[in-house]
């Protein structure tokens, strides 16, 4: 059995099936990625010891059938800004650099329960502040396509894991397009859920109303099978939802005859590649191909995007990482001698200069005098946007769309110009804003020969119809197949 | 210069949820430091706020209690600053849309009258930690077990004109809170604190004078004496032709004086946004109406009641409605004896006596409540003498003993047999042929005598009267 050449849910399958052992599995695994991510860097920490530990309790259960995932004793990575107990979650921070939690975040419990092994916590950018990874404290990730060009980011470890064969599916966190721009540079298929599908309980926050974990899978099933695992109300986090019974088997029936799909027409505008331009209109064809009703549209509103999201998601970032403070856990600088000092030097010290950025631009945005002309105005602009999704929604049955205007960028092009960075995100941020599904999945390849990734938005709770779309697609196409060549 | 005092008043009052706001850790007071804390009330990274629903219900019964209009859709927001005793480095509170607003308690104004002080809103917010500092080691520690800890803030309109009006508003307010369970209102244990807005203003002038805010009042006189000594601070430097400073002062009630904490100038900037981590709140007409039908009497209504239906006097009525442990007692007594004349009399004489002489406020009252009604019991029925009672009453007053039992081991029981006081009469009278002699010779005191030592000999169990009457007869 080629255990690594499988996809997460073929895994799952040949484990229960008895034809692969959760030792076997985890195996394969460890040694591909001792072999490789010196290169590629998907890793900050590796869960050896902890997931062998699990290995035989689950094989029992698997064994005994108490387990019955189809994800059951299939290894998974986990961004690294997910607490695992017992386990170092640093959100790639100096300011978190020795913080282990004492607690799981419920995605990790409910994986857990149902039989998948944590392999370890994945790069990103820190705090999830950034768009290549590149703002990790443990060094940039490399794309497994183009070592020298980023993996995107924040969930840049994720994607690159995946694409690389390090994890057979992973846990990603999208707060502005943090795990659909990364799979679409790294050529695998993510998805965003609804806001309050997935419980955020223990996802460290960036932008608490924005943020939610997601699936990196390599396959629309293996994503399909993972959402299955961790969504649905959690008590402990108050703006989950109640989410109806999800099965993948369900959701995937690959037609999507007569599903009505719009496309921005604005998101084929300035700035955009023409190999990406291409690329998604080639989708538009597969998809008429494949039945469906495709037309473009207007959605005017795309200019607010960008900046109604940086004051949204940095004015609760600062206030979710004053936290960090060196009181309690996490860096502490040693130079400090009294309570002034140890809040300025740990936290100049710990943080890094996006994140910083970051917690600037909040404070700024908050300040007395500056509340109305900023925030309020953003909040003003998120109800536009979310109107225009709602009035979008009454016509098409889901929206088409680039997930980033480029491909990877190389590693060093994008921090010297952070708003640039910043615009590349055009495509993602809106529908964090608007709080609706959106599954990245690849469709082309450039003139250099990187992944290209399309998103198909969905309405509120309908992640079944956006996934079975994705799914008719991939089952039309072949760019999912395509593997990149490790070095 | 007639000058006028204008206050407003801030106060938090911490809510007797079994539960913290946000989480499942215990609200006990005391407690070994950090132990009633979990990663949810300690910041932990990824964690998250869960509302305790009581919390929102004890709002809304305390909203009614004080005729606010209940906010159908409310919401949190964060308060951000930095400090040790705030782990998340910002608290949860309400802002811009408080549970309660617009609501009103009655007390009689200076000049005779019933006054509204209207009250501007009620919010709901989580409590800090505290920081200790430990002299020997030279540093400083935190606490968390307050946080999170689930606090109202009752905010009051400029309305108080003086330090008495002020007084009465806060023993209303105690007394509703405490009638309607939502709190202890322990002021030394800090469940119930008030900051005061404070300007002065010469008198007919309709604008505000600059105000001051006094914090750090730790009991109801500490509150009258901080008002007075600001209140002339202000009025010596205007008369001085000085101008009073906007800032925030600390009252030190053992030196009778209060010391600037920080002007206008150095105020924060909170940076107030709504709380993403909370959905909004809301309150459905069912619900108000629910938990309006299911408030306690108030203290107004018990109040007319006692005075209508049980005929207490109205002095007697202010008292024991002026503390919800004392209503309860009361009450307790009265179903334990059927005499509301009784246990208002006991409440207010020999056990009001022992609160003063041990200086014991009525919440720290520690003794089963049925005790009081099984000692009018026994008194009214002459099982024991009143005096015996009320000696009772002290042992029940400071060891919480059972009056019966305690009666019974020490033998108190009065001796009501006739025969039996007979006999010990006849043996004091044998033993006392001079006194007898005296008497019999006109001397009236020497009666006096022969009573005491008849009581002495029946060590105080028997009935005076009986005894005095049996003296008599056999005096001839």
């Amino acid at each position: 059995m080629d255990i690594l050449n499988m996809t997460a849910t073929e895994l799952g399958m040949a484990i229960k099936n008895g034809e692969v052992t959760v030792r076997e599995a985890l195996d394969a695994y460890f040694e591909k990625i001792e072999k490789y991510d010196g290169t590629y860097h998907c890793y900050n920490t590796l869960c050896k010891k902890e997931a062998y530990r699990r290995a035989d309790e689950v094989q029992k259960g698997i064994d005994e059938k108490t387990l019955t995932s189809p994800l059951a004793g299939v290894p998974i990575g986990i961004k690294d800004n997910i607490c695992t107990k017992g386990v170092k979650t640093t959100c790639s921070s100096k300011i978190l650099c020795n913080f282990v939690p004492p607690y799981n975040a419920t995605v990790i419990a409910r994986l857990e329960a149902a039989g998948m092994i944590v392999l370890g916590k994945l790069n990103m950018d820190e705090f999830a502040m950034g768009s290549t990874t590149e703002t990790s404290a443990t060094g940039v990730t490399h794309n497994p396509w183009d070592i020298n060009k980023v993996p995107g980011g924040s969930s840049g470890g994720s994607a690159a894991a995946v694409s690389a064969g390090l994890a057979p599916v992973a846990l990603g966190s999208d707060t502005g397009g943090s795990i659909r721009q990364p799979c679409s540079f790294c050529g695998v298929a993510g998805l965003k859920p609804t806001y309050g599908a997935v419980s955020r309980y223990g996802l460290v926050a960036y932008a608490s109303s924005l943020d939610q974990i997601g699936p990196v899978g390599q396959t629309v099933e293996d994503c399909a099978n993972m959402f299955s695992v961790i969504s649905g109300k959690d008590e402990k986090d108050g703006t989950s939802m109640v989410y109806p019974e999800f099965s993948a088997e369900e959701a995937l029936r690959g037609d999507v005859k007569g599903k009505k799909i719009g496309i921005p027409r604005d998101y084929l505008g300035d700035g955009i590649s023409e190999d990406v331009k291409n690329a998604i209109l080639q989708a538009a064809e597969v998809f008429k191909a494949l039945g469906a009703d495709v037309e473009m549209f207007d959605m005017p509103i795309v200019k607010y995007a960008i900046p109604a999201y940086y004051i949204i998601a940095c004015a609760e970032a600062c206030s979710n990482l004053s936290r960090y403070d060196g009181i309690k856990y996490g860096y502490k600088s040693d130079k400090a001698l009294n309570l002034r000092d140890t809040y300025i030097m740990s936290r100049s010290e710990g943080f890094g200069m996006e994140v910083k950025r970051r917690i600037m631009l909040g404070n700024f945005v908050l300040s007395s005098g500056y509340y109305d002309a900023y925030y309020q105005k953003a909040l003003k602009a998120k109800k536009l946007i979310q109107n225009a999704f709602f009035e979008a929604f009454k016509q098409y049955d889901m929206i088409l769309g680039p997930v980033a205007p480029t491909t990877a960028p190389k590693i060093g092009e994008s921090l010297s110009d952070p708003l640039k960075m910043y615009l590349g995100d055009i495509y993602t941020v809106m529908i964090n804003i608007a709080g609706v599904p959106s599954m990245s999945a690849p469709c082309g390849f450039d003139s250099d020969g990187m992944p290209i990734g399309m998103q198909i938005i969905g309405k509120p709770f309908c992640e079944a119809e956006i996934m079975n779309a994705a799914q008719a697609f991939e089952k039309a196409t072949e760019y999912h197949t395509k593997k990149p060549n490790l070095k | 210069m007639e000058w006028e005092i204008v206050m407003g008043l801030e106060v938090h009052t911490e809510l007797s949820t079994k539960t913290k706001i946000f989480c499942n850790c215990s609200t006990q007071f005391g407690g070994e430091p950090n132990t009633h804390v979990c990663e949810i009330c300690s910041g932990m990274p990824g964690t998250l706020p869960l509302l305790n629903k009581n919390v929102v219900e004890y709002a809304v019964r305390t909203g009614i209690a004080t005729n606010c209009a209940i906010t159908q859709y409310n919401k949190f927001d964060r308060k951000n600053y930095f400090y040790p005793d705030l782990p998340k480095a910002y608290q949860i509170s309400q802002l811009y849309l408080p549970i309660c607003r617009n609501g009103y308690i009655e007390i009689k104004g200076d000049d005779g009258e019933t006054k509204k002080i209207r009250i501007h809103e009620i919010h709901m917010e989580e409590d800090a930690g505290k920081l200790i500092h430990d002299e020997w080691e030279d540093c400083t520690l935190v606490d968390y077990n307050r946080c999170g800890v689930p606090l109202l803030e009752i905010v009051s309109e400029p309305d108080f004109r003086s330090a008495d009006e002020v007084l009465q508003y806060l023993e209303k307010l105690r007394a509703i809170l405490q009638y309607i369970g939502v709190s202890d209102c322990k002021m030394q244990e800090g469940s119930l604190r008030a900051d005061i807005n404070l300007s002065v203003r010469k008198k007919g002038e309709e604008k505000f004078g600059v105000r001051t805010e006094m914090k750090n009042m730790n009991s109801f006189k500490a509150i009258g004496r901080a008002i007075e000594y600001e209140a002339q601070r202000q009025i010596e430097l205007l008369e001085d032709g000085g101008t009073v400073v906007q800032e925030t002062r600390r009252w030190d009630d053992s030196k009778g004086i209060s010391t600037a904490m920080r002007s206008k100038e150095d105020a924060q900037d909170y940076k107030y946004f709504p709380e993403p981590d909370l959905p909004p709140i809301e309150i459905s007409d069912e619900y108000i109406e629910g938990v309006k039908n299911n408030l306690p009497e108030l203290p107004e209504e018990k109040k007319q009641r006692y005075m209508t239906e049980l005929g207490l006097p109205e002095y007697d009525t202010n008292i024991i409605t002026g503390s919800v442990y004392f209503v309860r007692l009361f009450e307790r007594t009265v179903e334990v004896t059927g005499s509301p004349k009784d246990s208002a009399n006991w409440i207010m004489g020999d056990l009001m006596k022992l609160l003063n002489d041990s200086q014991t406020l009525p919440e720290n009252m520690a003794f089963d409540f049925d005790s009081l009604g099984k000692i009018i019991n026994l008194v009214n029925s002459g099982k024991i003498n009143r005096g015996t009672g009320k000696k009772v009453l002290e042992k029940v007053f400071s060891e919480n003993v059972d009056p019966e039992k305690y009666i019974k081991d020490n033998n108190l029981a009065a001796v009501t047999d006739t025969g039996a006081i007979k006999s010990v009469i006849e043996q004091v009278i044998a033993e006392n042929e001079k006194s007898v002699n005296e008497y019999k010779g006109g001397k009236t005191q020497a009666f006096q005598y022969l009573i005491g030592q008849s009581m002495r000999a029946l060590r105080g169990k028997a009935p005076a009267q009986e005894v005095q009457r049996i003296l008599k007869e056999l005096l001839g």
